[in-house]
């Protein structure tokens, strides 16, 4: 008897490190620190974006830290180069994070190119990372949907590709499937996508479209019960990706009964 | 000598160490990182790295983000 597909051990791998859930979140944009611990914790995610900023910006000193609630001993610690604009920005940004963090070199670059769309610009973007894989950073770079840029980012030595679905914080939902697709089937890094997913079954797509899995913060941080979006979104990647792995029916145009047609008792 | 913290200016009365500044910030033995002049300043060394006239330093941590 052969053993169902979905037994095999499906891990997610990236820069050789092992994740059973492949659901990334973000941690911004919570109502408190209780509320991004819940939401977190019922996600099942393994990998936390955080972003560096002054000590003196955006802190409630009656607060816990985010380190102390989300220990980097439990999660890891993806710190994200969030509003920067330019390849100096971003590298600055990462080399804090690594001292901030003890000498972790994981790291989501994004570099941006627009306040209106939140595109990445590319040119800065491709500038950064190389300077950050010369420096020892294993980078997961935020990317559009352009198969080649995809590619090349994957030559260069990131260890992940991580495309938007749709602009940073929209909620539209993967808007070009088939670029998603081109990507991930040339993909020699895993390709998560990044951006853009606003609920289960944005996410499930993504993940029957074959990523490796999906990066979101919006999308829960911002629904109205954001514990049990957290909750929606981890069985909605779980079962996206057990659908990519059972491999969907062709698609057909017309009708096809699912019952015999034969042995009607109603048939003369 | 004057020097700018996380872009706010700042009078010290006498030359300090960044663990001198940090304390001063009530932030000592707190989870931060530090750069001076666009350079990290490694934990291991805020004892002994002296503060210069219009040195600009950052002190960053970690607060939620996507």
């Amino acid at each position: 008897m052969n053993a169902p597909v979905n037994n095999l051990s499906d891990a997610l791998v990236i820069a050789g490190k092992t994740y059973s859930s492949r659901l990334l979140v973000g941690t911004g944009k919570y109502k408190d620190m209780d509320e991004t611990r819940r939401a977190i914790e019922a996600s099942g995610a393994q990998i936390i974006t955080v972003a560096i900023r002054r000590t003196n910006i955006g802190q409630n000193p009656n607060e816990p830290s985010l380190l102390d609630v989300l220990p980097p001993s439990r999660y890891t610690y993806l710190p994200n180069t969030a509003g920067c604009y330019s390849a100096d920005d971003a590298v600055r940004t990462c080399r804090l994070a690594r001292e901030l963090l003890d000498g972790h070199d994981l790291v989501k670059l994004e570099v941006l190119g627009d306040e209106k769309t939140l595109y990445p610009d590319i040119p800065a973007t491709l500038k950064a990372a190389e300077i950050l894989i010369k420096d020892g950073f294993k980078v997961m770079v935020y990317t559009n949907d352009d198969p080649i840029m995809a590619k090349r980012f994957a030559e260069m030595g990131c260890v992940a590709v991580m495309p938007l679905a749709a602009p940073i914080g929209s909620g539209l939902g993967i808007r070009n499937p088939y670029n998603i697709r081109f990507i991930v089937e040339e993909a020699k890094v895993p390709i998560i996508v990044d951006a853009g997913v606003g609920t289960a079954s944005d996410a499930a797509i993504a993940m029957e479209l074959g990523c490796a899995g999906v990066l979101m913060n919006t999308a829960i941080a911002q629904a109205q019960d954001p514990v049990l979006m957290a909750s929606a979104m981890k069985k909605a990647i779980e079962a996206g990706r057990e659908a990519f792995r059972a491999g969907r029916m062709p698609r057909k145009q017309y009708g096809s009964p699912s019952s015999p047609l034969g042995g009607t008792f109603f048939q003369p | 000598m004057k020097i700018m913290v996380n872009g706010q200016e700042r009078a010290l009365a006498a030359p300090v160490t960044v663990a001198a500044l940090l304390d001063e910030l009530g932030m000592a033995g707190k989870r931060v990182a530090v750069e001076v002049n666009q350079e990290i300043v490694p934990r291991s060394r805020h004892m002994q790295f002296q503060l210069n006239d219009s040195d600009r330093v950052e002190v960053v941590f970690a607060i939620g983000g996507g």
